[in-house]
């Protein structure tokens, strides 16, 4: 793995470097450290971040930029007859990549020599059994022009890799060279590696909001994409869901949102009492014994994995629910699975999420206010309903908002617990589905990229994306008002 | 109406409002209050005096038994209110605490509005029956916190956004708001510059009128303006109880004489 060899000689070049600057430094002050404008270790950290960061630098964009500009260039290449009329380039590309890795794992297990997968010929080689033999399957025979192709890839890899290594090293002893040379006890070394410190994490905050940027992008595409194979219109106002492959289909948003904020809502219902009441018992009333045993006992809810909670779901308080709301008892519910169900059991997972928050908010309101109001003769919970909890909202507002996109959001609990029957009813023993579980349902399963009922998952996801971002607004904006009003 | 004999000598023939007798307080393992008997007389300024960690703000919170809400302290002797052992299991702290109002080092006002700061005692104590009753306490409450002229525009406001000193009068206004009949005061003026300062003293002054106050201060000169009464608290001691003037002029004690001339504390 070149690229792990490259990293670990970054590291120790700057680990040689931190030492080298340090000592640098030192002997440039005649050995006294309080002749230095900084501390030795900050020499030594300058050197060593100066020959890491440019060469990662240099190794990020590298890779990310390597693989775009060699499809390019062989996509480019590629004559017009590869690319036949029942397939398109990006399929011919991913075929291409694909042989060429047949062949890197071939000459790396010792079945062809390198010289040999330079070399070969469709026309005298069968390509298609000879990677099979080494365990990489292909789709169909090789065509002359696509394994032609991958050779030219795989020599533009090697020749890149190489280039990115030498690239990579050369950054880092630019680095070296510089940082040490400019290595005096007059240098500020403490002031460059702040600064260094401060991009470094700068660059940690831009990842971030990047990634969340591309998230949005990729969802924003396709939800275009699919807006222009299927009109807007019946998309957000069809109260019916009905999706076919074969076409015909009616993809009404109507019915999976209703289920979607049915089952929150129960959900809710369940969690944000429970939770509220959970978090004012163990931080008002419970003794510091109990609240150290029954907080973590609580907080493993949290940790229990979502398909666990399904199970729970569709083999525990499904039936359960069925012998008493269903044919035998009062006659509401066909089975057992359903809005309830489902509203039901989620509640449980996110009574820990509100429980736990509410407990930190309350928590962190001030002792003196709870004297204060103990003072005036007020009891515990009235102390509790007009002091505390009102200073507490915002942050409860927050915990309970941050559990409501949590339940929106939630897939697992109701492809088990609620069922796939998309559908408006008011009654919450009726099964229904969710705009995630559809979520899940039309994108597996072996089906076409380019066609609605595929691409309407990115505009169900962008609903969803645009439901929960709304959510969050409206959270902090209650947060906000509410801050005002008490600090 | 106090049926109680009275052995000690050094009981103070005024009316009397407080009457502690061998107080012990200990939290956890340390001893904190060893001993302490004395006599808080009523419609006068009682004023606890002593260096940091003598305990004398812990003597001050069994008073209202405010140390009922910290789990590791425990309370041995009598303290008598009216005669009344406010530590009898019959006696409900939260009706005690109604009687014996409180107010803190840190102003601590409530996220409310003035308003609602003022009157959160005496709704949760069914005081008023009407809201223009509850208007009268609020206001009445207020002008006794010497604080009604510069709050009355802006009743709706938060309590919080007042500036330290007004925060700290609508702490008191709203202890006075219960209408106890004592009222003990935790340093009160130590967050606060001179000018509250000496509006909060004033303001005590005329609060003797009608309540027993008892104040725990570090400062030794505001002990001498405010109060009638001084104690002076040594390590967990009462080492002497007595007149301001006399405290302050002719103390008994070489403990006192050196913690009043500066020598120790």
């Amino acid at each position: 793995m070149p690229v792990l060899w490259l990293v670990i000689a970054i590291l120790a070049l700057s680990a040689i470097g931190y030492v080298m600057g340090r000592s640098r430094a030192l002997s440039s002050a005649g050995g006294d450290t309080r002749a230095l404008h900084s501390l030795p270790s900050y020499y030594g950290a300058n050197v060593g971040l100066t020959i890491l960061a440019p060469a990662f630098g240099v190794l990020i964009v590298w890779l990310l930029v390597q693989p775009f500009f060699i499809d390019r260039s062989i996509a480019s290449q590629l004559p017009d007859r590869a690319v036949s009329a029942d397939t398109t380039m990006d399929l011919v590309m991913s075929d291409v990549r694909r042989v060429a890795e047949g062949l890197d794992v071939a000459v790396s297990e010792g079945a062809m020599t390198a010289q040999e997968a330079r070399s070969i010929r469709t026309e005298f080689t069968d390509v298609r059994q000879r990677l099979g033999e080494v365990g990489v399957a292909l789709g169909s025979n090789v065509s002359a022009e696509v394994l032609s192709a991958a050779q030219r890839y795989r020599s533009m890899s090697r020749i890149g890799n190489l280039l990115m290594a030498m690239a990579v090293l050369g950054a880092a002893i630019a680095g070296f060279g510089i940082s040490l040379s400019r290595t005096h006890s007059e240098f500020r070394a403490r002031n460059v590696v702040e600064a260094g410190v401060r991009l470094i994490l700068i660059g940690a905050a831009c990842i971030a909001i990047l990634t969340t940027l591309g998230i949005i992008l990729s969802l924003v595409f396709n939800t275009i994409e699919f807006f222009r194979l299927y009109p807007a219109r019946d998309f957000f106002f069809s109260l019916t869901w009905s999706p076919s492959f074969g076409g015909g289909s009616e993809l009404g948003i109507i019915p999976l949102l209703w289920g979607t904020l049915y089952i929150s809502f129960i959900a809710l219902a369940v969690a944000v009492p429970i939770g509220l009441f959970a978090a004012i018992y163990l931080s008002e009333y419970a003794s510091p014994r109990v609240r150290s045993f029954a907080k973590p006992l609580l907080e493993i809810l949290a940790g229990i994995p979502t398909i666990v909670y399904g199970l729970f779901a569709l083999l525990t308080v499904g039936p359960l629910l069925v012998s008493v709301f269903g044919d035998e008892g009062v006659g509401w519910m066909q089975s057992g699975t359903a809005v309830m169900t489902a509203g039901l059991v989620m509640g449980v997972m996110l009574i820990p999420f509100v429980s736990s928050l509410s407990d930190d908010i309350i928590n962190a309101v001030p002792q003196s206010l709870r004297d204060g109001s103990y003072a005036l003769g007020a009891t515990q919970s009235e102390t509790i309903r007009q002091v505390i909890l009102p200073a507490a909202l915002p942050g409860i507002v927050g915990a309970i908002l941050l559990a409501a996109s949590r339940a929106i959001g939630e897939t697992m609990i109701v492809v088990l617990g609620a069922g796939a029957a998309a559908r408006l009813s008011m009654n919450p023993f009726d099964a229904m589905t969710t705009v995630t579980a559809k979520i899940v349902s039309q994108l597996t399963g072996d089906a076409d990229f380019a066609s609605p009922e595929v691409l309407v998952a990115f505009a169900l996801g962008m609903t969803l994306f645009i439901i929960t971002l709304g959510l969050n607004v409206i959270a902090l904006a209650i947060v906000r008002k509410y801050r005002e009003q008490y600090e | 109406m106090y049926d109680l004999p009275q052995t000690d000598s050094h009981v103070i023939h005024e009316d009397l409002k407080v009457r502690a007798r061998d107080v012990q307080v200990y939290y956890g393992a340390t001893h904190a209050i060893k001993d302490v008997s004395v006599d808080i007389a009523d419609k006068t300024v009682t004023a606890f005096i002593g260096p940091s960690g003598c305990g004398k703000s812990t003597f001050l919170r069994c008073i209202n038994r405010m140390n009922d809400t910290i789990d590791v302290a425990r309370i041995e002797g009598d303290i008598l209110l009216d005669g009344e052992d406010i530590y009898d299991p019959a006696v409900d702290p939260v009706q005690l605490r109604a009687r014996v109002g409180m107010v803190f080092q840190k102003p601590n006002p409530f996220p409310k509005s003035i308003y609602d700061n003022v009157a959160y005692g005496p709704k949760i104590h069914g005081m008023a029956k009407t809201k223009s009753d509850l208007d009268d306490i609020v206001e009445r409450a207020l002008r006794r916190g010497a604080i009604w002229e510069e709050v009355k525009d802006r009743l709706l406001e938060p309590g919080t956004g007042l500036s330290g000193g007004q925060q700290q009068r609508l702490c008191i206004a709203r202890a006075v708001a219960t209408e106890p009949e004592v009222l003990l005061m935790d340093e009160p003026c130590s967050a606060l510059d001179p000018i509250a300062t000496a509006q909060v003293e004033e303001l005590i002054d005329e609060l003797r009128q009608n309540y027993s106050v008892v104040i725990v201060t570090h400062s030794m000169q505001q002990a001498a303006r405010v109060s009638q009464k001084t104690a002076f608290f040594h390590l967990g001691n009462l080492v002497e109880y007595g007149d301001t003037g006399q405290i302050f002029t002719n103390p008994q004690d070489p403990r006192t004489e050196s913690y009043i001339t500066g020598r120790i504390g």
